[in-house]
């Protein structure tokens, strides 16, 4: 059963008195547990199509349904709602918010699941040890390196246990060590929790883990192809 | 989410202290405001009421028409029946007569002829029935020389007349005036002692007698100008109430010489400067308000800027935009009750400061015919505790208001673009 179907998918922005459009014609489908990558140089589209997807923004034409609600037809309301219930975020600059602690950074999607605190401490902690933070709970964002600030955000991503988490270049901001070690933790989320990720990326450190890669070359489906055995 | 934004606003001071300094300074300029204009108004009725008004005074109707010129020759007749009449109707009021009068101040040399002489505004009142009225115009603390009359004959007459026309304790000086049928009257008094009020409107020429002399003096045996009516405690409404029943009973439109009774507010410039007191304060608040309001927009405008990575990150991580919205407003609630409690503290501690220790504005009344003490204080009441409240929180949570609606004027994937730049 798909997660997600994009059908005949176009988006236009509109710049001056025309129109750039930054994606065309998109028809995709991704199942539940994939882990895939959209890669393509900057500026193929590739941010645009994971925002609509996690509902951050809609499509101009054709059909785009997750999880059985059409985009364009979700309020802003609704739109909220799916991702606070299904979808995780995950971005190039962890986005992490400075002013709280690791473990409140991760706590905040509960919060607004309206979670009560004890299975909030729970899961929130069991996130962590997913990550390999437990001893970093108290400390906040500044105190973290790139590394870590980039697994907390993936902890935050998943303490909800989300049905699809969307990583915006996860890895673009580290180097190759910790990228390594946050991607063998994604992949080991994905096979265990059955999570299904989608990525955004042109670092070849990432596709090498992928199992199915989709390259957009401006604003169209370049290839859509099964790699590394998946 | 109230926990959480708490801890946001503790930890990031940049979110609460600028608010927090704003409405703050706002909140203690209400409170010493508002002591301060009821230290004004507590002691424009305590000081008119015990010189001049009464909490309510009775008078002729004829007399009230000229109110003004004081005309004792308009005034009450069979007045103790009248006091007796108000005492067992009113048991828990007390009621004093008086007799205003104008007359020349002469003071002889040992040949009798005149040495100096100047014009005193007199005051007949019961000096020695009991101590009510020597207790109400404070004569013990206001004496300055000399001492209280204690006997009849005797007078006390205000310190600035004395040093002018050169009075002495013990000095014999005689009153000349007419009488209530208008012929001239003279008496002759042995100045007691000199007072000195602090009431600039009293010290410039007030000469305080018996009113049993007066009535010697100006041939008004059982009269007297008015009978003033004092409650334990002033209250407008009871002296609107009791008022309107009085007259419903006394007052005959076709008699002027039935009696009146006019409650403090509706007398001389009481009406005008009790009305102007509230509607001073009445705006103040809502300039604060409105000032305070604007300044928070345009805190919250930047604030907003600067949390907009904050306000992207929670719209990705699923909060809607009305949740934010609403989010944003309970903080702004918070440091508005934050920032009032901060700024009523300081606000009563400088209130208390001048309510103990007043300022001096006898240079500021010199030429002023109002009734009102030299050293203005504020009052501090229980409403000085919580005034602030309304401004505070209004113009804190307003701010936010105004502000907040950016948020919905952007998109959402507008928003998230500025998060990722």
């Amino acid at each position: 059963m798909e997660l997600i179907k994009i059908e005949k998918m176009t988006k236009h922005y509109p710049i001056g008195g025309g129109k750039f459009t930054a994606l065309r014609d998109i028809d995709l489908e991704f199942k539940k547990g994939e882990f895939t990558g959209i890669v393509g140089p900057s500026g193929s589209g590739k941010t645009t199509l994971l925002n609509i997807i996690g509902s951050l923004d809609t499509q101009s034409e054709g059909d785009v349904e997750v999880m059985g609600n059409s985009i364009r037809k979700l309020s802003s309301t609704k739109a909220a709602k799916l991702r606070s219930q299904h979808i995780g975020f995950i971005f190039q600059t962890y986005n992490l918010l400075p002013v709280y602690t690791v473990f409140e950074n991760v706590e905040f999607p509960l919060i607004l699941l309206g979670m009560p605190a004890e299975k909030r401490k729970k899961a929130v902690l069991d996130a962590l040890e997913w990550v390999g933070l437990s001893d970093k709970v108290k400390s906040r964002p500044a105190q973290l390196s790139g590394g870590e600030c980039q697994r907390v955000a993936i902890a935050r991503a998943i303490v909800k246990k989300p049905d699809l988490v969307l990583a915006d270049e996860p890895t673009a901001n580290l180097d190759a060590e910790n990228s390594h070690h946050i991607l063998k933790t994604m992949e080991k989320i994905n096979k265990e929790l059955g999570t299904t990720f989608i990525f955004s990326t042109h670092d070849a450190k990432v596709i090498k883990y992928l199992k199915r890669k989709i390259s957009l070359l401006d604003g169209k489906v370049d290839k859509d192809e099964i790699v590394n055995g998946g | 989410m109230f926990r959480f934004l708490a801890i946001g606003l503790i930890r990031d001071r940049t979110r609460s202290f600028f608010p927090i300094l704003i409405i703050a300074s706002g909140v203690m300029l209400t409170v010493l405001f508002f002591s301060w204009i009821n230290g004004y108004a507590t002691m424009l009725i305590a000081d008119n009421a015990r010189f001049e008004t009464g909490h309510m005074k009775i008078v002729t109707r004829a007399y009230n028409e000229l109110i003004d010129q004081r005309p004792y020759d308009l005034g009450l007749m069979n007045v103790n029946e009248k006091i007796e009449v108000l005492t067992s109707e009113y048991p828990l009021m007390h009621w004093q007569p008086r007799i205003y009068f104008g007359g020349l101040l002469d003071l002889p040399d040992e040949k009798g002829e005149t040495l100096s002489q100047g014009e005193v505004i007199g005051f007949g009142v019961d000096l020695f029935s009991d101590s009510y009225e020597r207790d109400l115009l404070n004569l013990k603390e206001a004496i300055s020389n000399g001492h209280l009359p204690s006997k009849q004959g005797e007078i006390l007459i205000s310190q600035e007349v004395a040093e002018k026309l050169g009075i002495k304790v013990g000095d014999k000086v005689t009153i000349i005036g007419s009488t209530m049928y208008g012929s001239m009257a003279m008496h002759n008094f042995t100045v007691s002692g000199m007072v000195l009020f602090g009431v600039q409107a009293m010290d410039r020429g007030a000469a305080i007698v018996d009113i049993s002399d007066v009535r010697s003096f100006l041939d008004m045996e059982d009269s007297a100008s008015e009978i003033l009516g004092f409650l334990p405690k002033y209250d407008e409404d009871t002296t609107f109430d009791i008022s309107a029943a009085f007259n419903e009973a006394y007052s005959n439109e076709d008699d002027e010489f039935s009696e009146i009774m006019l409650p403090l507010r509706t007398q001389g410039q009481m009406e005008f400067l009790l009305t102007a007191l509230d509607e001073r304060m009445g705006m103040f608040i809502f300039i604060f308000i409105f000032v305070m309001s604007l300044v928070l927009w345009n805190s919250g405008l930047m604030n907003g800027i600067r949390r907009y990575g904050e306000i992207g990150i929670r719209l990705a991580i699923g909060e809607s935009k009305g949740h934010i919205y609403r989010s944003l407003i309970l903080e702004s609630f918070l440091i508005g009750i934050a920032a009032t409690i901060i700024g009523t503290a300081i606000g009563l501690v400088f209130s208390y400061f001048l309510q103990y220790n007043g300022i001096d504005v006898s240079s500021m009344l010199k030429d002023s015919k109002v009734i009102m003490s030299a050293t203005m204080r504020a009052q501090v009441t229980p409403a000085s505790y919580f005034i602030g409240f309304f401004p505070g929180v209004i113009a804190s949570v307003t701010g936010a208001v105004i502000s907040g609606i950016g948020i919905y004027r952007r998109n959402t994937a507008q928003l998230f673009k500025e998060l990722e730049t």
